[in-house]
């Protein structure tokens, strides 16, 4: 394993340190347990949003912390859940007077963590909505599964559901933010490498110099199928068929692309799939009204890419335009 | 009732051999973890139990129960992932089904286990044959029931348990997982034993070697 890193054990706390070096205007950090606050925090008046889940995920979730997006963030050990006491001292640290809305990715461990965390803050009269998203048309929601993954929708409600928060939303109308968001994107991802777990040594799955995952966790989840590597175009196609086919998205829709890197791969690579997103759009009658480009939503080194699509409408795009002060994603002001 | 087989001293001394055990068999479960999980249980549950040891197997003079919701409280607050609750459950609801009893007999610790198989089925929602720690633990407190009812001895009772529980975590392997992230895989979880139910077997086991 080569890593940046001096050992193992404090590569979470060393992260929150250093991002507060880099940014002592936007956030404050807790060591013990392990959260990211909006500097300032709690914001009276005003409906707070905490998210979390397990670090090497980054930016997501600490560095969407801050003016029209989260208020909080928790971040857990590498691809491992923030626990209960961790999200709960997070709640009550940024709850305002007006309640707070948690945002899930739906994976067993972030569930049931913040559903325990949830009890404890409802416990002390803090007004908790939690809200799970899960977007990845990889996987199959049925009875027989824990159900679909979240991933790239949840930094769009973020985004969304923050800046309705910012210009004073009530806790149940950022709770529906978050709920539309999600009903209305799709995401599916890919992964050309693996990525090493820290703590584990070695990579969590192997792929030959040829062959690419469809469908990819962002955890290292094994997908869909393991083919033979494929031009860019032809990859953006597959992950797209799925997507498109699931919501589904119809001729006349207005989108949001969201072309996201896995945290190996070069925004060069990014703006190839980013061409032939818009191309196949067009051909499917899509209106691309927005975008975002980067590595948001990462999956340690791992090199691949995913797409998300969300279906947009006026509101949606005009909550999308607010302005957004994080370390991860700044417009507007 | 039958004899004593545990008391606060034994429950510590429990704790610690699992949490030697767990540490020892970390990187076995984590590989396990690794093929149909996200690669994290032997290291979270290593994480977890080592907090147990410096959190609560350094108070003097508790009974068994009072150890256990401290192990629960430890577990939930280090473990992370579906390891920590669902753990972390299983110990708050042992502690609950035997409140201040200084001195367990079999049939306590048949009721603590089942008590805490409970909590597990009802935060994970996880029914038996879905590929989760409850297949190891339900045949576990079934084998435990069985043997009490045909008055064998604690120590005796306790090793059937551990080895239905063992068989249990076998058992998973040809199973399809409906729960947790291995759900995920559909039929490729197929051919691997559930790192869950490999550590509870180790729990039980370990419980075991501790009685009497």
């Amino acid at each position: 394993m080569k890593k940046l890193i001096n050992q193992v054990d404090d590569i979470v706390s060393e992260a929150l340190q250093g991002m507060l070096v880099a940014h002592p205007d936007l956030i404050e950090i807790n060591l013990d347990p392990k959260y990211v606050v909006r500097k300032g925090a709690p914001v009276q008046g005003k409906v707070a949003l905490v998210s979390g889940g397990g670090s090497g995920h980054e930016p997501m979730h600490g560095g969407f912390v801050g003016h029209g997006m989260l208020d909080g963030a928790c971040a857990g050990e590498v691809f491992t859940s923030p626990t209960p006491d961790q999200i709960y001292e997070c709640t009550k640290r940024v709850a305002g007077d007006r309640g707070v809305v948690h945002i899930v990715k739906n994976y067993t461990g972030d569930v049931l963590n913040f559903e325990m965390a949830a009890e404890l803050a409802q416990g002390d009269g803090i007004e908790v909505q939690a809200v799970v998203i899960n977007d990845d048309v990889a996987v199959q929601d049925s009875l027989y599964t824990a159900g679909r993954r979240g991933v790239g929708a949840t930094v769009l409600a973020e985004k969304i559901a923050g800046a309705r928060a910012e210009e004073g939303g009530s806790l149940s109308e950022v709770a529906d933010d978050v709920k539309r968001v999600n009903e209305e994107s799709r995401s599916m991802g890919m992964a050309l490498t693996s990525c090493t777990v820290p703590a584990n040594g070695s990579p969590t799955f192997e792929l030959a110099d040829d062959e690419m995952e469809i469908g990819i966790g962002i955890h290292g989840e094994p997908g869909r199928e393991r083919v033979k590597l494929e031009p860019a175009d032809r990859i953006v196609d597959r992950l797209l068929e799925p997507v498109l086919s699931d919501l589904p998205f119809t001729s006349g829709d207005r989108v949001l692309a969201f072309v996201n890197g896995m945290g190996g791969t070069p925004q060069i690579e990014l703006y190839i799939a980013m061409r032939r997103v818009g191309a196949a759009l067009s051909e499917a009658g899509l209106r691309l009204e927005r975008t975002l480009i980067g590595s948001y939503i990462t999956s340690l080194e791992m090199a691949g890419l995913s797409i998300t699509l969300l279906r947009l409408d006026d509101e949606m795009i005009r909550l999308w335009d607010a302005p957004v002060l994080t370390t991860g994603l700044r417009w507007g002001m | 009732m039958g004899d004593v087989i545990l008391d606060a001293r034994g429950a510590r001394a429990w704790l610690e051999l699992l949490a030697g055990t767990l540490s020892e068999h970390a990187g076995e479960l984590t590989a396990l973890d690794a093929a149909i999980g996200d690669a994290d249980h032997g290291s979270n549950m290593d994480r977890g139990f080592k907090a147990v040891r410096q959190k609560a197997l350094n108070q003097d003079g508790a009974d068994p129960a009072a150890i256990f919701k401290q192990t629960g409280m430890a577990l939930i607050s280090t473990v992370g992932g579906a390891g920590g609750p669902l753990y972390g459950t299983f110990f708050l609801r042992m502690a609950q089904a035997a409140p201040g009893k200084e001195q367990l007999t079999v049939e306590d610790l048949r009721d603590m286990l089942k008590a805490g198989l409970e909590g597990v089925v009802q935060r994970g929602k996880a029914s038996p044959g879905e590929k989760t720690m409850v297949d190891a633990l339900g045949p576990a407190v079934e084998a435990l029931d069985a043997a009490i009812a045909a008055g064998k001895g604690g120590e005796e009772a306790l090793q059937e348990a551990a080895d239905a529980a063992e068989r249990g975590a076998r058992a998973t392997i040809p199973m399809v997982a409906r729960k947790g992230r291995a759900s995920y895989l559909g039929e490729r979880s197929a051919g691997h034993q559930d790192p869950g139910a490999t550590s509870s077997a180790l729990l039980v086991r370990t419980l075991a070697q501790s009685v009497g």
